[in-house]
């Protein structure tokens, strides 16, 4: 349980909010063209990492927008926020 | 040769205090090389050892686990056993660890206080009772007893509850498993440790794996804090953190590490003698045999790896526990904790071969793995024994998310995931 600071409202209770899994998985350019092998890829495999993670949160009980996070989740410290679209800033 | 348990040995142990009873394990140091390395020394870990020394006799392996062994999920659930899924291969898959459960006290000649004591799962919506029943039919087909209860019914099997029309989700219906039940989580880990220790495998606690050495296509051995073990073959199960070892070994895999949580309340006298479980309203409850309820909440929705979850979650399922049992509303809570708990897409469990020659996955058993110990070791020890996988756990291979032939158990599983 944490605090998050939404771009768009500022600092919520994280009970606010709905994880949206892993950040940045590119949906792929040609569908027709990937093997089955690149669908699961696609849409299965994930890093799961224990460390610094790239990840998208939604304010399901707020502005109800989509943003990105950075996190460490082997203690749930955020790193930094940032809006869709946006490069992820340096840490 | 270890002494054998017995109300003999009890008694010949309390007339010395207690003090001279024989160690369950040795503490050795690691080998240069073994047949097989288990990674992870839980609950399905030991037990994976323990059937490839008895069943597959390979002596020469050891469990490396990098605290003490059963100190991860197997000492954090809440002992829930019971088969009642609804797919074939799930039927098939837990069926199986409950018949084990069924002699396993006797086998191990540790007593894992195994107690059939039935799961009852409540239905309070239309849909739930529709899902029931279809579940309790399915069970039937493949052999599993289950049947369907009335409100009436649920109402005189566990009295306490609150099937009152009036709450905000009522009681319907329910289904019973009359042999599913509870054991006693610690002693599963002990007395699988026990059992594979008696058999030469080397059990190694504080050694914690830092990588995977592969050859290409195959592995040649494992880093850890005890230096590098050279081995063939290399079966991880290490629930939460299998995704860190999987990018050890450069694969990913289907999983998100996420907290559940679990609680407890003080001990009170004998009040709730069956498991009873409830999906819609996520609140699942039984008793020690110390006499605390023992409280099962639900997962965050974010990957965490903290080993504790929102408060909210706790919240939500104890406000769910005082509608059912209004009993319960004085009872205060004596700990809260969380375990980390590795959740496929499907929620179904992973026992497979990997694309890496030697390197072998059980994981993936996100809630609700406990119950399935026994088997989930048989079933991984044959696979990793074999290098093919027995057909009880032929449908729980990696391939799945490639080919699309997953086993869906959401919801239908009995409890959300």
């Amino acid at each position: 349980m944490f605090v998050i600071n939404c771009p768009y409202c500022g600092e919520r209770d994280q009970q606010e909010f709905k994880a949206g899994g892993e950040a940045h998985i590119e949906r792929p350019k040609q569908p027709t063209e990937l093997s089955d092998d690149e669908w699961a890829e696609y849409l299965f495999m994930r890093k799961n990492i224990k460390g610094v993670q790239y990840e998208r949160w939604n304010h399901a009980h707020g502005c109800r927008k989509w943003f990105n996070m950075i996190r460490d989740t082997s203690n749930d410290e955020i790193k930094a926020i940032y809006k869709m679209g946006e490069k992820p800033p340096s840490i | 040769m270890r002494n054998k348990y017995s109300v003999f040995s009890l008694i010949k142990n309390a007339l010395s205090y207690h003090e001279n009873w024989q160690r369950a394990w040795k503490d050795p140091t690691p080998k240069k090389e073994y047949d097989a390395v288990i990674v992870g020394g839980g609950g399905h870990g030991l037990a994976t050892a323990y059937y490839l020394a008895k069943k597959h006799n390979m002596k020469n392996i050891a469990v490396v686990e990098k605290g003490w062994i059963g100190g991860g999920n197997t000492g954090r659930n809440t002992t829930i056993i019971r088969s009642n899924y609804l797919w074939d291969a799930s039927a098939g898959l837990y069926d199986h660890a409950l018949k084990i459960w069924e002699g396993l006290s006797q086998e191990l000649n540790y007593n894992v206080m195994f107690s059939q004591r039935g799961v009852m799962n409540l239905a309070h919506n239309l849909q739930d009772v529709r899902d029931l029943k279809r579940r309790t039919h399915a069970n039937r087909l493949n052999g599993i007893d289950a049947v369907y209860l009335s409100t009436e019914e649920v109402k005189k099997f566990c009295p306490i509850i609150n099937t009152s029309q009036d709450i905000r989700y009522p009681v319907l219906g329910g289904t019973l498993q009359r042999r599913a039940g509870t054991a006693r989580h610690d002693a599963v880990a002990w007395g699988y440790a026990r059992g594979a220790d008696e058999m030469g495998v080397d059990i190694i606690q504080n050694c914690e794996v830092k990588g995977i050495k592969r050859n290409g296509d195959s592995v040649e051995g494992i880093e850890t804090t005890k230096g590098f073990i050279k081995t063939k073959k290399i079966g991880v199960v290490a629930a939460g953190h299998s995704s860190v070892i999987a990018n050890m070994a450069g694969i990913r895999l289907p999983l998100e590490s996420k907290p559940l949580q679990a609680l407890v309340s003080e001990p009170v006298k004998p009040i709730i003698d069956t498991v009873v479980m409830s999906n819609a309203v996520h609140a699942y409850v039984s008793q020690s045999d110390k006499g605390e309820l023992v409280i099962g909440a639900g997962t965050d929705d974010y990957v965490s790896y903290t080993q504790k979850g929102s408060h909210q979650i706790v919240e939500g399922t104890l406000n769910a526990i005082l509608e059912l049992y209004p009993i319960f509303s004085r009872m205060r809570m004596l700990r809260q904790w969380g375990g980390i708990v590795d959740i496929c897409p499907d929620a179904s469990p992973i026992l497979s071969k990997t694309s890496i020659k030697g390197l072998y996955f059980n994981c993936g058993w996100g809630t609700g793995g406990f119950k399935a110990t026994p088997g989930s070791g048989d079933l991984f020890a044959h696979t990793i024994a074999n290098d093919e996988p027995h057909k009880l756990n032929a449908a729980f291979n990696l391939n799945r998310f490639v080919s699309g032939d997953l086993v869906d158990e959401h919801g239908a599983a009995a409890v959300a995931h």
